[in-house]
């Protein structure tokens, strides 16, 4: 069996060259042709991601495989081997979070695609949209792939381009409202930008603190309590396996086995009791972060006797022995191995850490050099996290940096449904999954994580209530919904987070993409009303005074249900899925969040730990409520009661182009929480598998703990059931029937029933300005950054450089120079010396003409005399005088 | 060589002449006398150029003569002709009337 692994590189490569192909080509193509070679592009692309996916899917190859490509190897090798070098190759790391990401990133792309073919229709820019939306598949991939922090930076810049220039890709379209287009891309692009200073950051400093930005070496494998526990099945097919290459795997399982049949065998005590302190531990599935220090006492005769079982034990968290070993430089070794080693020891304690080209041993204790200043590695990594959660907030929406996500609905709705809700903002979750083994070592990081996560959930839920523009409530609910799995990252439950991306992706993706089928029916009936007017004068045009129609407001939306009924279905069904009712996605991915955050803020003895899993949980409690009213809202607002707008009464059903990839999305919507069906109870032992999704991940998280295989709990599922379906109880009772966000002039003044009662009015207004937060930024950063520009352009710049130092310094200075030298110098001296030879000349002339006789006798004499002359001076010197 | 004239013989006969053609050139008025002075000086030139040849051996002075004298020719073809073509426009060859090149 061939490594399907090794398609990696093509599932990069086909996006890019359906992307080069629309790029210079497109314009030649046609819309048919350039809608086929992006479709085609992104399809290949999930084709090769399922076989990638089946390929990882066999327990023996799990543990995740480095490729290196082709002709990348030596992507940034800056020095020599020997003495200071920097060596960062272009690898990609496959393994289950990648296979997860993969099949998101390409799977949601493709119904995007497909779903683009029909919106983009008849849009002058046709070949450039898919251009765009291959160009950004690409980079989303590499940033998933990546073996390092750097190659994942570049996704992660790629793909805030390719959202840059696709939230502004109507950029020459005025909005009727608000902001511009090309306006909203640039705040997206500059509220990235924070974000990716953090990235920087954080990169520089893991690169300063580790010597390397890898994520693993080739050999290591991510989680070694899995091989164990798989440890049989792999050396069973490791033969036939042959691209299970990583040296690390195979002795680990051969080690693992000789361990199994030989017992306790070994000689010296301390090892037998190591081996069985490894053993017991790794089947019970906890990461063996303890041993290294215990080991580190041990050590030699650990080597001697069990050499195998120890790095057995260890697998990719490098052991003390493998260092002794002396024969590996750190860039050898990924930056989590080598934080397992350093986090463990003692103070005081160290361990040989690199070799020095003349053959020293460099030893290295939990304090981190930084120039003239160190810092205990537990500051180190605290501060890492800060930054890396700076960069999660840029991308991925949270606070403090969300504010550009909902303006990003500027964009085409594919566009929102593909990067702002499925792929490119769930980059930040899949850093966060990542750096699990920095965020395990840090309960600080870990609160930080979980108090940012909760936060957004709640304010962007609640912001999302008070929201006219449909488009802008999805946007509020996808920042909110990030912040659900941020907050799940925050207490560790990584496979939870990594599960609701995945649910999220797919009913985020149809409820945006329902959207935009309502926009595009209600874009068509505004033209149908309008083509009626044109032919009877009345000019009664009901929603036109004085303001432009606007397409997105729910305002002038209503009773669609029965104008749009495939959008209605799968659209409610989206709604479902986001709310959490049972059965559908959001569901069980919801509830695993929930049930993660109570047992780990339960169980934990640590009171930071404590405290984020009651955060997160009852944070996550309230803003699942604002999750199920604000959707029943849109539903209410958009689906039922009377049409209010001609527009609304005259929208047609979008083309199948458009409603087949809802239809799919609705299936995926309805049925893929099943994927990681808890166990414990009787409906659910009827599944083949329980826990299939969180088995699959748990090998590449190094650092997972028990969370991810908890068992169904009835009491959490009914609490958020109950929660959920209040919401909605609570939403109907109040947009039901109410016509009241209709007002007179239609959308412009039309008011929301919780505008009107005294006690939600503030609330209500509050949500609707965002709750003041965009205002807030405008007071604090953007008016005095004005302030401050405006002061720098009116008085330093003009007032001082240009008044004062162009104007008098440097202009008055030149002119006095330049009078200087042109007066006395140029004209007196230099034109002085050149007429005077001229007139010496003249002068001269003058005098010597009078020689000119004109008498030939005269000019005889003088020759004669000159000849006479002549010959004198020759002649004279030749006569002896005085000899 | 039993007998022969010294060459101080022909050298100061040589400048006999050549001072007799210098005052003839700046004495007289006539032109063609004049050119005729200048013909003399010309001619005692030659005189001691061959003397000297004759002195040294050498065949350098004779060649030199020839060329001379037909540079001498021919400076008398252009001398004459101007000479011709003065008195056709003057009615003169009085070289003191010939001062138009005057400075």
């Amino acid at each position: 069996m061939d490594s399907y692994a090794n398609l990696i590189p093509l599932v990069i490569l086909v996006p890019a060259i359906g992307a080069l192909i629309n790029l210079f080509l497109g314009h030649k193509l046609g819309e048919r042709l350039s809608g086929l070679v992006g479709v085609t592009a992104s399809v290949l692309a999930f084709i090769f991601s399922v076989l990638i996916f089946a390929y990882l899917s066999d327990p023996a190859v799990v543990t995740g495989i480095v490729i290196d490509p082709p002709l990348l190897d030596g992507w940034i090798r800056i020095g020599s081997d020997a003495g200071f070098s920097v060596n960062i190759p272009w690898q990609f790391r496959v393994d289950t979070i990648t296979a997860v990401m993969l099949l998101v990133v390409t799977g949601v792309g493709s119904l995007i695609h497909i779903y683009s073919i029909g919106y983009m229709h008849g849009d002058p820019k046709y070949a450039r949209f898919f251009a765009f939306l291959n160009m950004f598949m690409m980079f989303m991939l590499i940033l998933v792939t990546g073996n390092n922090f750097l190659m994942m930076f570049v996704g992660w810049e790629g793909v805030g381009v390719m959202s840059y220039l696709l939230i502004g890709f109507w950029w020459d379209k005025s909005a009727p409202v608000g902001w511009r287009n090309s306006d909203a891309a640039r705040k997206a692009m500059i509220a990235n930008r924070v974000g990716d200073f953090g990235i920087i950051m954080a990169t520089i400093l893991i690169f300063w603190t580790f010597g390397t930005v890898n994520y693993y070496s080739p050999g290591e494998v991510a989680n070694s309590c899995y091989v164990l526990e798989h440890a049989e099945s792999i050396s069973a097919e490791q033969a036939e396996h042959g691209e299970c290459d990583a040296e690390a795997v195979e002795a680990f399982a051969t080690g693992a086995v000789g361990e199994h049949e030989e017992g306790e065998a070994e000689g010296s005590e301390e090892a037998t009791e190591e081996s069985s302190e490894v053993e017991g531990e790794a089947n019970a599935g906890i990461v063996l972060v303890q041993e290294t220090e215990t080991e580190g006492e041990h050590a030699e005769e650990a080597e001697a006797e069990g050499e195998h079982g120890e790095e057995a034990a260890h697998g990719a968290h490098m052991s003390v022995e493998d260092m002794t070993n002396a024969n590996f430089m750190p860039d050898q070794m990924g930056v989590f191995a080598q934080l397992d080693a350093l986090v463990n020891l003692d103070e005081g304690e160290t361990i040989p850490w690199a070799v020095s080209p003349d053959g020293t041993v460099i030893e290295r204790g939990r304090e981190v050099q930084f120039g003239p200043y160190s810092a205990d590695i537990s500051v180190v990594l605290f501060l890492i996290i800060v930054f890396i959660v700076l960069g999660v907030s840029g991308k991925s929406a949270q606070i403090p940096l969300f504010v550009w996500l909902p303006d990003a609905m500027a964009g085409p709705t594919p566009v929102s449904a593909l990067m702002h809700a499925a792929t490119m903002v769930t980059a930040g979750v899949y850093l966060l999954v990542r750096s699990n083994v920095f965020i395990t070592y840090s309960p600080e990081g870990r609160l930080l994580i979980a108090i940012i996560g909760t936060a957004t959930a709640l304010v962007a839920g609640l912001t999302a209530v008070g929201q006219w523009d449909i488009k802008r409530v999805l946007a509020f609910s996808t920042v909110s919904q990030l912040g659900f799995m941020v907050a799940a990252i925050g207490v560790g439950a990584y496979v939870a987070a990594i599960f609701h991306l995945v649910t999220h992706a797919v009913f985020k993706a149809l409820l945006f993409l329902g959207s935009g089928s309502v926009i595009h029916g209600v874009e068509h009936g505004e033209h149908h009303v309008h083509e009626l007017h044109a032919h009877d004068h009345h000019g009664d045009h009901h929603d036109d005074h004085g303001e432009p129609f606007d397409p997105q407001d729910m305002r002038n939306m209503g009773g669609l249900r029965a104008r749009m009924p495939i959008t209605f279905v799968t659209y409610l069904i989206g709604t479902f899925a986001l709310s959490g009712l049972p059965i559908f996605a959001g569901f069980w991915s919801k509830d695993e969040i929930l049930l993660d955050a109570l047992v780990h803020g339960g169980e934990s003895t640590n009171v930071l730990d404590q405290l984020s899993g009651f955060i997160v949980f009852f944070g996550l409690l309230v803003a699942a409520g604002f999750t199920a009213f604000y959707m029943w809202r849109q539903i209410q607002m958009v689906f039922f009661g009377e049409p209010r707008s001609e527009a609304a009464r005259h929208a047609p059903e979008s083309v199948p182009s458009m409603t087949i990839p809802l239809i799919v999305l609705a299936i995926g919507a309805t049925f893929i929480g099943l994927i990681n069906v808890p166990g414990g109870a009787w409906p659910f032992t009827l599944f083949y598998k329980l826990h299939e999704f969180g088995h699959f991940l748990e090998a590449s998280i190094p650092s997972i703990t028990t969370g991810h295989t908890l068992d169904f709990n009835w009491l959490l599922a009914g609490l958020a059931t109950a929660v959920a379906f209040g919401a909605i109880f609570l939403a109907h009772s109040i947009y039901a029937g109410n016509k009241a966000v209709r007002g007179e002039h239609g959308a412009v003044d039309g008011r929301d029933p919780l505008q009107d009662n005294g006690s939600t009015s503030q609330i209500f207004t509050a949500a609707n300005r965002r709750l003041y937060w965009d205002d807030f930024y405008f007071a604090v950063f953007i008016r005095p950054y004005q302030r401050i520009a405006a002061f720098f352009a009116d008085v330093i710049d003009w007032n001082f450089w240009h008044d004062y130092v162009h104007d008098k310094v440097i202009k008055r200075g030149y002119d006095t120079i330049s009078q200087l030298l042109a007066n006395p110098l140029d004209i007196g001296l230099i034109d002085g010396a050149v007429n005077g030879v001229g007139r010496l000349v003249s002068y001269l002339s003058g005098r010597f003409r009078t020689a000119q006789t004109g008498y030939v006798r005269t000019y005889a004499v003088v020759l004669l005399l000159g000849v006479v002359a002549v010959i004198v001076l020759m002649v004279l010197p030749l006569i002896p005088i005085g000899s | 060589m039993e007998f022969a004239v010294p060459t101080e013989f022909f050298f100061v006969l040589s400048l006999i002449l050549f001072t007799l053609g210098a005052l003839g050139v700046l004495l007289r008025k006539n032109a063609i006398l004049v050119f005729m002075s200048v013909e003399l000086m010309l001619n005692s030139a030659n005189l001691a150029l061959v003397a000297f040849a004759r002195q040294w051996g050498s065949q350098e002075g004779h060649i030199f003569v020839f060329f001379v004298m037909t540079v001498a020719a021919a400076e008398v073809a252009v001398g004459l002709a101007l000479i011709v073509a003065i008195f056709r426009s003057k009615q003169s060859i009085n070289i003191d009337d010939l001062h138009q090149m005057e400075g």
